[in-house]
């Protein structure tokens, strides 16, 4: 039987009300010093983990991040929106006669709209953005898609995930196989975090060592309970060992000292975009965060649900961006945004919107060079389904995450070549 | 209710597959005393008759097992197929006999009295949860169980859309009456279900503008997978489906023939007026329907991996059964590959699997289910809310870092030594706190309550429980208890004199996540 630690962490608790007489600043350093080291004792973890968790507290940030020198100290923030955003009421080509005589109940009100160029213009819910356009900080690509669109969610996404051909049916996420070809250093906590999602998406199958979490507290409290260890009497067995491998390799890196200037959103996006800022923060060595945002399979009364969402993300985007600067980061994040596909043009008798094709996505970050990418929706050139063309193949997007953001070869990833967009500053 | 076209069709098929049943279930009764004989197939040993009641119930007991012992495969299964219900044991919560709040009501209903309904739905889906969770540790049929959850997962539909509580459990009931009967009956009677023409949006469906979300998943998920359908096909079987509706005012199925298509269509190839009926009976048709749940089947209840031959036979067992599931079932639970060593302990438990199968095991009885149905939600399944209309994707996917500490944690704050109700509550407020969805205002203090109740009425004794293996009757010692609660041997035999501590490391152990 384990060491039980309930005792610990109710000093935790005492020690944060007794500093609370302290000065806000000692205060903070208090529960750096102090709230690292019970908590780490209290995990039951080796006590390098303690000590490294007082000298990251202590240290002051290094602008360029973790000490070890690889691509990946370069973070990748990938946002999925699940269910299918609605581009066209996202970026909305508002000039279009085409728009409003498609969705005469679907379409945005032309007064509500942020006019970005003489063609696009934002969804009003979406103002949040708007310092990051103005800093030339958010590039938006139109008409992202791929040959033959399926339709269907669940084999849409897994072909957005493993970036795969329509018709072709791969095992592992195309993270998961970049992870493969050019491994993270063993000294990062893990190659990818998906936070606040039970699947793994582009880092599902073999080839990424991810962890899964909803709270970064609650991982390290629960992290005791995991064992490495090997067994490969079958394969089940081998996966649920190499999920506690993995946990307690994290579990070690990983800490909560960092005191956020930013204030996260209180809804459950935000949540997980400070769960996200914290593991930056723990200068751990993550290579990938995913985060996911639900709902966006509005077939039904879609434009209150919609403006709601899309709330929710750029408030979480902005939070993100905060805290990412705070960590002296932002210059070395892109955040972008994806999803299985786009909805359809014509509006449907349901005040909602059917399965689409292609779609409009953003990249952010410090580095990113803003604009307007792609090409803008043709809603003359409909096809046979009443869906859009697509300009720009998914996978250019992941080429010049890949060569672009990493510097590697995204050749056999990708299973061919696929050019990049100029998306990023050098 | 309208008699079934498919039924109409096929007479004798379904007059005969009950026949079948009726005739078997009458020899078997009749033969089991002599059977030995009758049936020279090795009997069932220990292990082999865990296996058989793991995978098709919760956790079984050592005097189940016991039971079990000595059977032969084929007299093993029909026992178990015997106990086949299509109602439940209990009693459902009193509001599943009300009707639905009317829509001209609700239409004249403030905003806080929508959102009052609401939530009252939100609490009754709970209620639902904790009965079914009951249903499942009383019943004396737990493969009616978890056929049942199989097919509420096959059929995946959520509460968080459809919102009207007593429409989930009326399909339930659906689900449950047909868990060991007829798929293709099923399969009609789920097309016209209010709550999945509410899920897949077919209530809205006009002839004008047919939406095809129905006509998708009929396919792709229901009956054939994909790959076997074109996207001109779910197209024109949408049309076949326009007018398939619901009564606002009553939450029933109704036919508005004034939306419905009655043109023709084109469906595989096929030019005629199809209606909906018709056009689930050219699925039902299909070999690929039949290989495709037996497909299903098999990563559920043999191995993570279907073994393409053996589907295709069982497969055909089914389809000219006219889908007697109940023959389909008794057919895998004899197979070889059922009772394969490679197969064993190869499967991951589902967390209602999990949280259901500990409290069973351990002959746990709370008063109050909700924190368990809670904890099995916050694991990955929240039952009546599957994530998607795909359903939870299972196997290794019910594993990763954030699920697996979840399961460990559970069964830590369960059998750990001390302060055992104050620590589960904790960890039940940290795993709440982890979904990230707060409940609304008032509630989470009035589940707190609850979670306290519950624990407090919780009569439970490990000591006791586990002395069992340590009196001198039947199995015996760590080895004993090993054999009951795991699926295969630990990674490390418990040693020391206290039973207790036994479980305590068993439930640690990796192999209590396999069944």
């Amino acid at each position: 039987m384990k060491t039980r630690h309930t005792k610990p962490l109710q000093q935790l608790g005492v020690a944060s009300s007794s500093a609370s007489t302290l000065a806000n600043q000692k205060r903070r350093q208090f529960l750096r010093n102090f709230g690292g080291a019970a908590l780490a004792l209290g995990s039951g973890l080796p006590l390098f983990a303690t000590t490294d968790g007082v000298a990251w507290a202590q240290a002051p940030a290094p602008a360029a991040g973790a000490a070890i020198d690889t691509p990946y100290n370069n973070l990748l923030v990938l946002i999925e929106l699940k269910g299918a955003n609605d581009g066209l009421n996202t970026v909305v080509p508002f000039r279009d006669p085409a728009y409003r005589s498609l969705r005469p109940r679907v379409s945005l009100e032309h007064d509500s709209l942020i006019a970005l160029s003489e063609r696009e213009a934002l969804h009003p819910s979406l103002k949040p953005l708007m310092s990051m356009w103005e800093a030339n900080e958010l590039a938006i690509v139109q008409g992202l898609g791929y040959p033959n669109p399926n339709l269907s969610h669940f084999r849409s996404i897994e072909i957005w995930d493993t970036a795969s051909r329509s018709e072709e049916y791969l095992d592992a996420g195309w993270l998961a196989r970049t992870f493969a070809q050019f491994p993270a250093p063993r000294g990062f906590a893990a190659d990818g975090a998906v936070i606040g999602s039970n699947d793994m998406g582009p880092l599902s199958g073999q080839g990424a060592r991810t962890i899964a979490l909803a709270d970064t507290a609650q991982f390290l409290r629960t992290a005791k309970l995991a064992q490495a260890g090997e067994d490969r009497r079958n394969r089940a067995l081998r996966h649920i060992l190499g999920v506690e491998s993995e946990i307690v390799h994290a579990a070690n890196k990983l800490n909560t000292n960092y005191q956020f200037k930013t204030v996260f959103p209180s809804n459950n996006f935000g949540n997980q975009v400070r769960t996200a800022a914290q593991l930056v923060a723990s200068r751990a060595g993550i290579g990938v965060i995913r985060l996911s945002l639900s709902g966006f399979d509005t077939h039904a009364n879609q434009l209150g649900t919609h403006a709601n969402l899309l709330r929710d993300l750029a408030d979480g985007v902005t939070a993100l961006k905060s805290a990412l600067q705070e960590l002296g980061r932002w210059d070395r994040s892109l955040v972008v945004t994806y999803a299985e596909f786009g909805r359809r043009p014509k509006e449907n008798q349901s005040n909602g919107t059917d399965h689409g094709t292609a779609n409009v996505h953003f990249a952010l970050g410090g580095r990113v060079k803003g604009g307007i990418y792609g090409e803008p929706p043709r809603l003359n050139q409909l096809d046979g389904n009443g869906n859009l063309p697509f300009a720009v193949d998914f996978r250019s997007l992941y080429s010049t995450i890949i060569s672009d953001w990493w510097g590697q070869d995204a050749t056999k990833i990708l299973n061919g070549r696929f050019g990049t967009l100029p998306i990023l500053r050098a | 209710m309208k008699r079934l076209a498919w039924i109409e069709e096929h007479p004798i098929g379904i007059a005969r597959s009950l026949a079948t049943g009726l005739i078997t279930a009458t020899v078997m009764a009749l033969a089991l005393p002599l059977s030995a004989s009758a049936k020279p197939t090795t009997p069932l040993t220990t292990e082999d008759a865990r296996h058989l009641l793991n995978r098709s119930g919760f956790a079984a007991s050592e005097a189940e097992i016991q039971a079990f012992k000595g059977l032969t495969r084929a007299q093993a299964a029909e026992q178990i197929l015997l106990t086949a219900r299509e109602v439940a044991v209990s009693n459902p919560p009193a509001w599943t006999k009300e009707p639905i709040l009317p829509a001209s009501k609700l239409r004249d209903m403030t905003r806080e009295e929508r959102e009052a309904e609401l939530r009252l739905n939100a609490e009754r889906a709970f209620d639902l949860r904790e009965w079914w969770f009951r249903e499942m540790l009383i019943t004396p049929s737990p493969i009616t169980e978890k056929m049942t959850l199989f097919w509420h997962n096959h059929f995946a539909t959520s509460q968080q859309k459809v919102r009207y509580t007593k429409l989930m459990y009326d399909q339930h009931v659906l689900l449950r009456k047909y868990a060991l009967g007829n798929f293709g009956v099923m399969l009609h009677q789920m097309a016209r279900d209010p709550a999945m023409l509410i899920y897949l949006d077919n209530a809205n469906s006009r002839r004008e503008q047919p939406n095809e979300n129905f006509a998708r998943e009929v396919m792709e998920l229901f009956t054939l997978g994909e790959g076997n359908y074109t996207e001109q096909d779910i197209k024109q079987m949408a049309r076949a489906f326009t007018g398939w509706s619901i009564d606002r005012e009553t939450g029933e199925f109704m036919f508005r023939r004034g939306i419905h298509d009655t043109g023709e269509k084109v469906i595989f190839g096929k030019r005629a007026n199809f209606e909906g009926d018709q056009a689930l009976d050219l699925l039902l048709k299909r070999p690929e329907t039949a290989q495709f749940i037996t497909r299903k089947l098999w990563k559920e209840w043999i191995s993570p991996v279907p073994d393409e031959a053996e589907v295709n036979r069982l497969a055909a067992i089914y389809r000219d059964s006219g889908y007697n599931t109940a023959k389909l079932m008794r057919a895998m639970l004899s197979s070889d590959a059922f009772y394969a060593p490679e197969n064993r302990a190869t499967l991951i438990k589902s967390p209602v699997e999990f949280v259901v199968g500990t409290l069973k095991q351990f002959e746990i009885e709370p008063r109050n289910l909700r924190p368990f149905v809670l904890a099995s939600a916050l694991l990955g399944q929240n039952v009546f809310s599957p994530p998607n209309v795909k359903g939870w994707p299972g196997g290794e996917a019910w594993i990763n870092s954030a699920s697996l500490l979840g399961r460990k944690q559970f069964v830590d704050r369960i059998f750990s030594a001390e302060d055992r109700m104050e620590a589960m509550m904790n960890a039940l407020d940290e795993m709440a706190v982890r979904s990230g969805t707060p409940p609304p205002p008032g509630r989470a203090a009035r589940q707190q309550r609850n979670v306290e109740r519950a624990m407090n009425a919780m009569k439970w004794d490990l000591d006791g429980w586990a002395s069992r293996f340590n009196d001198g009757k039947g199995l015996e010692g760590a080895a004993g208890l090993a054999t009951v609660v795991l699926a295969m041997p630990p990674r490390e035999m418990p040693r020391g004199n206290a039973p207790a501590d036994w479980v305590r490391a068993l439930v640690a152990d990796p192999a209590y996540q396999l069944k």
